[in-house]
């Protein structure tokens, strides 16, 4: 069944994404991704009802290690990339009225 | 010889031999990048003088006996989506333009460690987001075999630079493919290890669970030693593998006799054209005659691989990638309203088309109400493949295939229809799904003149039997003839 997708739910994804689309490209964006979902259905061929979810294929579990500090203080050089900084922090539009 | 038909070992072995300096090394490099690129633009930065004063610091190291491994002096290029301490890093987009990382990959600090010295960052897809390294921020890159041809991707830059003699070997990175396929396209030897052998550490992220460092080279002799080098336990990246055989030089022996080896017939079928069909069955043939058991199975479940693919690394890729909003580095929109617009608007003009796609798939299927039905589907379709390439490796030591359905496709040719370009991994990417080491080794030149690749696709942890078939194969094959380009221009 081809899918079809809301403005509301592109207008939702787009908030998720962090992405501000014109109302060209979010009908762009909708059709890619209707196509896209179309043939990710595919997958409704498979039944999987008796398969766990596999997010990684060696049997990892939570690698914990001690909290320690190992790099050294390159706050300055670290800095050198931003945008914008001010008094050794980065700096953003004011986000607090 | 030219140093620039050299492997990386040859070069290294007339270092050694005090035959060629390290700084001559570097330098024939940078001339044959200085002839080529131009044309082919396989490097986004290339760092002339930096590459020029590791060269006197590691010369310097060989002649106080400091420094003796294999590889030392030899000149690498670095995909760019590895940090590289001072020196720009990319990702082929427009976000990272300015980024000058802090720390160096832990992949690259283990071959600087072997004394390499890197001469530039290499061009890719966006983020690694491609299979053609058309959507690169910084101008396509060019197929040495042929201009008017992709060198495929993501890795296109890298197995580009290799395959027009500028550099001996490369640094790639491969999430669906992007570096078997690329290599592939270019008439390169590429190996993409078994997930967590080489350290992600410093690897800027796209799909986490299915992103690996792999080498490119001229042969396979040097993709074993050059992953010899980078393979390490790193505690900084929790998915690597503490390894306890990381001696894959050793499986550098010609002798296939008994191997196993699977040809999937599904692989075979329709969509594969005829003349890439016809130099893999011929490279199988070769290692039947010596002596290997060659025969087709049924792998099952291929067709399912892209579909699984496309959610899961769309989905990992909109998580990591939100770390790009125009507060710690790279592009900030110059106009913008209060704090999130600023987000918005740095990653609108940040990213391009095909990034800005997927991140948009990977929200979506990550939502609540899709994220069942879509990225969990996806997860349990990875488990059936997974389990798939497992009864296959109970009844063989390799799989044999096709790195892609064609050779180099033309410029221009195939980003107007993404879900066509993606169909275009169906060999590759369910690799990354598992888990496993592939390799693509050249096997031979379709009538247009352009090479074509032959898989070999291991079981977990056992690089050493792929590289002994490919080594075997490469026996009877014989060196590699360059891209006409390499000999046109440059070079000492």
């Amino acid at each position: 069944m081809a899918n079809v997708i809301s403005d509301e739910t592109m207008e939702y994804v787009g908030i998720l994404a962090k992405l501000e689309l014109s109302d060209e490209q979010k009908e762009q964006a909708k059709k890619d991704m209707e196509r896209m979902l179309d043939y990710i259905d595919k997958l409704n061929e498979l039944d999987t009802s008796a398969v766990e979810p596999m997010s990684h294929v060696f049997p990892v579990n939570n690698v914990f290690r001690e909290d320690e500090v190992t790099n050294g203080d390159d706050r300055e050089s670290i800095l050198k990339n931003a945008p914008a900084q001010k008094e050794g922090s980065f700096k953003v539009p004011k986000t607090v009225e | 010889m030219q140093i620039t038909k050299m492997t990386a070992l040859e070069l290294g072995r007339k270092i050694k031999q005090r035959e060629i300096s390290v700084t001559e090394a570097v330098q024939s490099s940078l001339d044959q990048i200085g002839a080529v690129d131009g044309t082919l633009n396989c490097f986004v930065t290339v760092d002339a003088d930096g590459a020029l004063e590791q060269a006197k610091r590691v010369q310097q190291a060989i002649d106080e006996g400091k420094l003796d491994t294999p590889l030392a002096g030899v000149p690498v290029g670095i995909k760019d989506n590895m940090c590289t301490e001072g020196l720009l890093t990319t990702c082929s987009s427009k976000i990272l333009y300015n980024f000058k990382p802090t720390y160096t990959a832990e992949a690259v600090l283990n071959l600087q460690q072997a004394g390499a010295v890197i001469v530039g960052k290499t061009n890719m897809d966006e983020f690694a987001m491609g299979s053609t390294t058309e959507t690169s921020a910084f101008g396509v890159t060019r197929n040495p075999w042929n201009t008017a041809h992709v060198p495929g991707g993501s890795s296109g830059g890298s197995c580009a630079a290799v395959a027009a003699g500028e550099v001996p070997y490369t640094l790639g990175s491969d999430t669906g493919g992007s570096i078997r396929q690329p290599s592939s396209f270019c008439g390169v030897t590429g190996l993409k290890p078994t997930y967590g052998t080489v350290s992600r550490y410093g690897l800027i992220a796209y799909g986490s669970s299915l992103d690996q460092i792999g080498p490119v080279a001229k042969d396979v002799s040097d993709c074993a030693a050059i992953l010899e080098t980078i393979a390490s336990y790193d505690k900084k990246d929790s998915t690597s593998v503490k390894r306890e055989d990381c001696c894959f030089t050793s499986a550098l022996t010609d002798d296939v006799k008994g191997m196993k080896i699977g040809i999937p017939s599904d692989y075979l079928g329709a969509g594969l054209d005829e003349e890439v069909k016809q130099g893999i069955l011929k490279a199988a043939d070769v290692l039947k005659a010596k002596g290997a058991i060659v025969e087709e199975f049924d792998l099952s479940l291929v067709e399912y691989a892209i579909p699984a693919y496309y959610v899961i690394a769309s989905a990992e890729a909109s998580s990591n990638l939100s770390r790009f909003d125009g507060v710690k580095y790279g592009y900030r929109a110059a106009e913008y309203e209060g704090l999130h617009n600023m987000y918005k608007r740095s990653r609108s003009e940040g990213f391009g088309e095909e990034v800005k796609r997927r991140i948009m798939l990977g929200s979506f299927v990550l939502s609540s109400g899709y994220y069942d039905a879509y990225y969990l589907k996806a997860l349990r379709t990875k488990a059936l493949i997974k389990q798939a390439f497992d009864r296959a490796f109970e009844k063989y030591d390799v799989i044999l295939g096709p790195a892609a359905p064609t050779t180099a496709p033309e410029l221009g040719k195939s980003l107007s229809d993404p879900l066509k370009m993606y169909l275009g991994d169906i060999y590759t990417i369910s690799v990354n799904l598992a888990g496993l080491p592939g390799m693509t080794v050249p096997c031979g030149l379709d009538s247009r003149g352009l090479p074509i690749g032959v898989q070999l696709i291991g079981d977990c942890f056992q690089e050493k039997k792929i590289i002994r078939a490919a080594y075997a194969y490469e026996q009877d094959r014989g060196a590699w003839e360059m891209a006409p380009i390499a000999s046109q221009k440059g070079g000492i």
